[in-house]
């Protein structure tokens, strides 16, 4: 099921949107599709050195993920377990909003992402993945003599 | 012209800039109710234990946190799902639940709140006599 991490920030969903509606209307659309802001919600950035994911996932047990970095596409894989209660139980749910279930997001790395050099921590239930640069593709200051 | 567009620029970024101080994510939560009171979750990814707010004033209920995200200053941004770095939520609660005895844990990002109801309000089974 499909379910944003943030439904009510409208702005967010606003530019999700506008970004759904030009990928439909895209007659050639890149083959592994589109991101579908799910969960977890990915903040992605990069330096001179590494790419930087940032991963929202909040009550993951560490042991469920799976983070793989296998020609050029890093996936993140896992299953966030319910809080709601048993059917037979005598509880009653009011409100149901948090994603529950197994999930997996893909993305493309650049062609200078080093799949020998990623790290990834989880802290707080921010997933965060750091993937270097390879040296050779780093900036370098060449002498002249 | 480009005196103009400069104006434009800065008001955006001033609103954005603002945006970013004021604004605040809404966050999920899971609100289960049984015999012994209500239990909610909240998902607050990146929230630290001093970086949360509970707050209970007359018979409202609010969760105010602040995301401590580390991030390299270097860092040029190309992909955004997650803008804002605050979340807010209010509740309204019910007389039947006792407020003062709210227990709260945070862990992996997931604040679990359980409000016990009032004992008066607890469902007590009463022994019929026969006579």
């Amino acid at each position: 099921m499909y379910r944003s991490l943030f439904p009510r920030d409208m702005v967010a969903e606003m530019d999700r949107l506008q970004r759904e509606m030009q990928q439909a209307f895209d007659l050639s659309p890149s083959i592994r599709g589109f991101a579908r802001n799910g969960y977890p919600a990915l903040n992605v950035g990069g330096t001179a050195s590494a790419i930087e994911i940032y991963a929202f996932a909040p009550g993951l047990d560490p042991a469920s993920l799976e983070v793989h970095l296998e020609r050029g596409l890093l996936s993140i894989a896992g299953e966030r377990k319910s809080s709601l209660p048993q059917a037979d139980s005598k509880a009653a749910v009011h409100i149901n909003e948090r994603f529950a279930g197994r999930f997996r997001r893909a993305l493309s790395m650049p062609e200078d992402a080093d799949p020998d050099g990623v790290e990834a921590r989880l802290r707080d239930g921010v997933l965060h993945i750091t993937v270097r640069r390879k040296a050779s593709a780093q900036p370098r200051r060449i002498t002249v003599q | 012209m480009d005196k103009q567009h400069e104006v434009q620029k800065t008001g955006a970024a001033r609103d954005a800039g603002a945006r970013y101080a004021s604004d605040a994510l809404t966050p999920p939560v899971d609100v289960i109710e049984d015999a012994g009171g209500i239990t909610l979750y909240a998902d607050l990814p990146g929230v630290t234990r001093d970086k949360l707010q509970l707050q209970v004033e007359a018979d409202t209920l609010t969760i105010e946190a602040e995301s401590g995200l580390a991030v390299p200053p270097d860092l040029v941004s190309s992909h955004t799902e997650v803008g804002l770095a605050r979340f807010r939520r209010a509740f309204t609660l019910s007389k039947e639940l006792d407020s003062e005895k709210v227990a709260a844990e945070l862990a992996n990002g997931v604040l679990k709140l359980r409000i016990p109801k009032a004992a008066h309000a607890q469902p007590r089974r009463i022994e019929v006599q026969v006579q």
